[in-house]
């Protein structure tokens, strides 16, 4: 059977989207080929990708549908036939079916004797099936943006197709798209290859005849080239190693075809400058890797990976080029550090009048006003519950914490607010408590980060976001679907990570209440943050979702407590008792409930002379023990024994429902029997609500 | 150490220009010169702004002295300028393979591809005042930015069709690379050549950075400079409303449509434009007055861009 080959040419791919367009070609392409039984069950296909091509072979297309015999049903005999002459119906239907009035024959159904026709499918070629279809899945792919560039503006993509190849085993599938018909043709590397195009002999030359002509097509194998480049050209320094960084090495496979690694230097008198300044200008503006000693000191060189192969005679070049250039931004750099110093944070505070925080909120000034005075509140209350924090440094950081958007360093390298801020004041002098808080005030910015070190740089985290939700919620500019400007979402996720990570004592409520919304308000944001708890739980915290219920039913406002309860309901439910328990409770609520409906509602109180049965008499008496031994073990966070307890009910219970039937005729007995039920599910529940756990399957 | 460059074989900062031009003119374009008015980028001349617009194909190259007077640095940093040069270069429609053309061009000027790390990185350009935007990349050579390479999507908030492919080589940065410079001030402009004296940048230069850092930061009078803002305005506003009026279809004078002062309004709208980036430079426009002007000069140039289009539909209809 042939394989088969599809190589879309385009100009320049933006890097950021090649990686999922050259995964949804693959899919589409595939799921074209299932839906049209053009391949097996498990069939053998790649994907590739340059900046200037997405490519796909699969091996063993079937070269033809198979065809399909089909039987249709017609009219009724009856109506078909006339004193044995067909009707015009008959007719029709032979018409329809494509074949002769003689060749219908009769089948006979519950609802009588009906005509019936035998047509053959005849199934397409490949080749037919991919100019049909191949051209709707290449114009569905998803680009984050996209562009018109032929007059008349008949499609969208990406950037402009320069050509497409597309063969099935030795031939060519003339597949149209973009005013570009499908040969064999491709072409090399832009400056290593002539420039001229070349025939693809069949898909399985495909990578080879590309790697002749200087194209890496696979982007597993260039990525390993760069990976293995970069620590081959490292060696030239001794002691040194390139600093990590899996996203640049990915931004750098989709930037090439044909990668090479150029070690360059800068002067060692830079290394004056912040290391995040330095790393950042040679990152984000130049796409270079750092290189550090072994502890992790930087060191005065750089590496950057070129799309050529490097030479004795173009090595010396491009490496002038890069280092010219990296010393003109270093310089631009220092001149900002040693400019901004002379306005130290302090007097900035001022400046801050005129930096618009929202149209409707006003300045950082009023902002920093108002995390001042929250940060004084948190402070309060946690030093009133015996956490050691230093007030005054929160205050201070609290009112310098902006102050840096009015430097000429964050605005040119927007992503080191904060930090240049924390850098900044401690270069100033000021204690390591505030500049630390400061630096750190935008920690975590996403999941996998770190919150902030001190318990300082935490209260300013949480004031400065809880500030921000609660203000933009009272605005109405809560996020909507995927709609989230002001990256609400973010904060909040962050305020959860804070209040569940750190060591402060300090509830949601706790810092909700200081903020102080309006009851409206309050209930939307916590009704926003339940959503943020739910994900930090199951995404952070790796915790199923019937867990996470049943866990946050019991409560969700101390987000350290809520942690554990989670956590030791995750650690014996796959216990058989604990399943059995779980179920049994889900029993009470579904007894409770109906009975509810019915107008018995349940009281807690349980009088223990209208206690008939001994199978319902131990349950009171095991329930009772068990939510006294629970209420000790809760005090002391042990949660796992806690959850022992409970399992251990699961003989009291069991017999409970084995041996007495709760809806009792007698009123006031079947009263007291669901009050039992009802005090036990509500004495045991303030771990978890159990009913919540999944036990079936 | 000494450089790997042959200084004396690089184009000079003239040469460079003369060649870029002529390159271009030899594919078709149509050299224009300078626009003679301040403007912050190639692209606000109409040149660039108005011929993007409606269906005629256009190719067209000209050299743009830019101006960003809060860019401006005394003359003292080496790699900022209150004015630099673009080669604006406009092909409506772009041809087919118009990057491997923008290439032969680099060849031009002395660059050799082979000897070079060359890559077209993502870089989508947007002027939201103008109530454009395109796709596009910034050609990066050996860690430097050297051209915007822009396919215009959108001009005046109009869908354009057929769109315009823009090349704005900086030509300061080009220069400062094939001569291998640290400050664009050493840059040699000219080489006289009888005696081989060098005229360089700085001195060509130097003294308009000067005075006009000082006056953008420091001169440039606030109460003026609001006032001019206002009279470009009103008079351009005039215009508008009076487009409203002649660029219909009931107009039964052909020639009232043709001589209709489109252009006329637009200068003034580029000079709102300037007298703004102007008051910006002298810090007199705080961040909550910023948006409210931009909004005010963004009508007047998307307005005129509709009445041109509009203009250009009944002239050729006509």
């Amino acid at each position: 059977m042939p394989d088969f080959l599809l190589e879309i040419g385009l100009e320049e791919v933006p890097a950021r989207m090649l990686a999922s367009a050259e995964a949804e070609l693959l899919k589409r392409t595939l799921a074209l080929l299932m839906r049209e039984q053009l391949i097996g069950a498990e069939p053998a296909a790649h994907s590739y990708s340059t900046p200037r091509r997405l490519a796909v072979i699969i091996r063993d297309v079937l070269a033809q549908q198979p065809d399909i015999t089909e039987e249709t049903t017609g009219p009724a005999v009856k109506i078909a036939f006339k004193d044995g002459a067909p009707t015009p119906a008959a007719e029709a239907f032979a018409r329809k079916s494509g074949v002769a009035v003689s060749d219908l024959k009769t089948i006979s159904t519950p609802k009588g004797d009906y005509l019936a026709a035998t047509t053959l499918k005849r199934g397409r070629s490949a080749a037919e099936v991919f100019a049909a279809e191949l051209p709707k899945e290449i114009a569905a792919i998803y680009w984050a943006k996209n562009m018109y560039w032929r007059p008349g503006k008949p499609e969208r993509f990406v950037r402009p197709v320069l050509w497409l190849a597309c063969l099935l085993g030795e031939e060519i599938v003339p597949v149209t798209f973009a005013g570009k018909t499908a040969g064999r043709a491709t072409y090399g590397h832009r400056v290593l290859s002539t420039g001229d195009a070349f025939e693809i002999q069949t898909p399985d030359s495909y990578l080879a005849q590309l790697e002749g002509e200087y194209v890496l097509a696979d982007v597993e194998l260039r990525r390993q080239k760069i990976r293995k480049a970069l620590d081959k050209v490292t060696r030239a320094v001794p002691n040194a190693r390139w600093r990590e960084d899996e996203a640049l090495v990915d931004a750098v496979t989709h930037l090439t075809e044909w990668p090479d690694v150029l070690l360059g230097n800068f002067e060692p008198a830079y290394l004056e400058l912040p290391e995040e300044v330095l790393v950042t200008v040679m990152r984000d503006h130049q796409k270079y890797f750092a290189v550090e000693d072994v502890n992790g000191k930087l060191a005065p060189h750089f590496l950057t990976v070129t799309n050529i192969a490097l030479t004795d005679e173009n090595a010396p070049i491009i490496r002038q080029g890069n280092e010219r250039v990296l010393r003109a931004r270093f310089n631009d750099a220092r001149f900002f550090w040693e400019f901004d110093q002379r306005t130290p944070l302090a007097e900035r505070v001022k400046l801050l009048d005129n930096v618009t925080f929202q149209k409707d909120l006003g300045s950082y000034a009023k902002k920093s006003e108002r995390v001042r005075s929250l940060v004084g509140v948190l402070a309060a209350l946690a030093i009133s519950r015996d956490a050691l924090l230093d007030a005054p440094a929160i205050e201070a950081a609290a009112t310098l914490a902006k102050t840096d958007l009015t430097t000429e360093l964050v605005k040119e390298f927007t992503e080191l607010q904060g930090i240049i801020g924390g850098l900044y004041a401690r270069s100033q002098g000021l204690p390591a408590t505030v500049a630390d808080a400061i630096y750190d005030q935008y920690l975590p910015a996403s999941a996998g980060d770190a919150i902030p070190r001190s318990a300082e740089g935490c209260i300013l985290g949480l004031a400065d976001r809880i500030d921000t939700i609660v203000n933009m919620f009272a605005l109405g500019m809560e996020p909507t679907g995927s709609k989230d400007p002001f990256a609400l979402r973010r904060a909040a996720n962050a305020v959860v990570k804070i209040l569940a990570e750190s060591t402060l004592p300090l509830t949601l409520s706790d810092i909700l209440t200081a903020a102080a919304p309006t009851p409206e308000v309050n209930s939307k944001v916590k009704a926003f943050f339940n959503e943020r708890i739910d994900f930090y739980l199951r995404e952070a915290r790796g915790q199923a979702y019937d867990v996470v219920k049943a866990a946050m039913a019991a409560g969700t406002d101390d987000l350290r407590d809520l942690v554990a309860r989670a956590e030791a309901v995750t650690a014996v439910r796959g216990s058989e008792d604990f399943l059995a328990v779980s179920a049994a409770f889900k029993r009470m609520k579904n007894i409770l409930t109906q009975a509810h409906a019915k107008g018995d509602i349940a009281s807690s109180v349980v009088d223990h002379d209208l206690l008939l049965d001994p199978a319902e008499k131990l349950l009171a008496v095991t329930a009772s023990a068990a939510a006294s031994a629970m209420e000790e073990l809760q005090k002391e966070r042990n949660y796992g024994e806690a959850l022992r307890v409970i399992a251990a009910l699961r003989p009291s219970i069991d017999g409970f429902f084995d041996k007495v039937i709760v809806m009792s005729p007698e009123d006031d007995i079947r009263a007291n029997r669901l009050a039992l039920l009802n005090r036990t599910l509500e004495d045991l529940s303030r771990i978890a609500d159990f009913s919540e756990i999944v036990t079936a399957g | 150490m000494p450089s790997v460059v042959e200084k004396k074989k690089a184009l000079t900062f003239q040469e460079l220009l003369f060649t870029l031009q002529r390159f271009w003119a030899e594919h078709g374009c149509v050299l224009q010169q300078p626009y003679d008015l301040e403007v912050g980028a190639g692209t606000m001349s109409p040149d660039t702004f108005l011929r993007v617009l409606g269906p005629k194909p256009i190719s067209i190259a000209y050299a743009q002295p830019s101006r960003r007077p809060a860019d401006g640095r005394y003359g003292e940093n080496p790699n900022r300028l209150f004015r630099h040069t673009q080669l604006q270069v406009i092909l409506k429609p772009p041809p087919e393979r118009v990057q491997e053309l923008y290439l032969e061009s680099l060849v031009a000027i002395g660059i050799n591809l082979a000897q070079h790390d060359i890559k077209f990185e993502e870089d989508n350009w947007e002027w939201p005042v103008g109530g454009a935007w395109g796709v596009g990349w910034q050609v990066m050579l050996d860690g430097q930015e050297i051209t915007q390479f822009t396919y215009f999507q959108q001009c005046g908030g109009m869908d354009l069709d057929p769109i315009s492919g823009e090349i704005t080589y900086g030509l300061e940065r080009i220069a400062q690379f094939l001569q291998d410079l640290d400050s664009i001030y050493d840059i040699v402009w000219s080489r006289n050549p009888v005696t081989g004296a060098e005229l360089t940048y700085g001195q060509v230069r130097l003294h308009e950075e000067q005075q006009f850092s000082a006056y953008s930061f420091d001169y440039a009078d606030v109460p003026s400079l609001w006032k001019h803002l206002e009279l470009y305005e009103t008079e351009c506003l005039a215009l508008l409303a009076r487009a409203r009026e002649v660029l219909v279809e009931e107009n039964t004078d052909p020639l009232q449509v043709l001589r209709f002062p489109t252009l006329g309004a637009y200068e003034l709208a580029l000079k709102c434009s300037h007298t703004f980036n102007l008051l910006d430079a002298r810090g007199a426009i705080s961040v909550t007055e910023r948006v409210g002007v931009m909004a005010r000069i963004r009508n007047l140039i998307v307005g005129v861009a509709k009445i041109y289009a509009e203009q250009g539909r009944l002239t050729t209809a006509a």
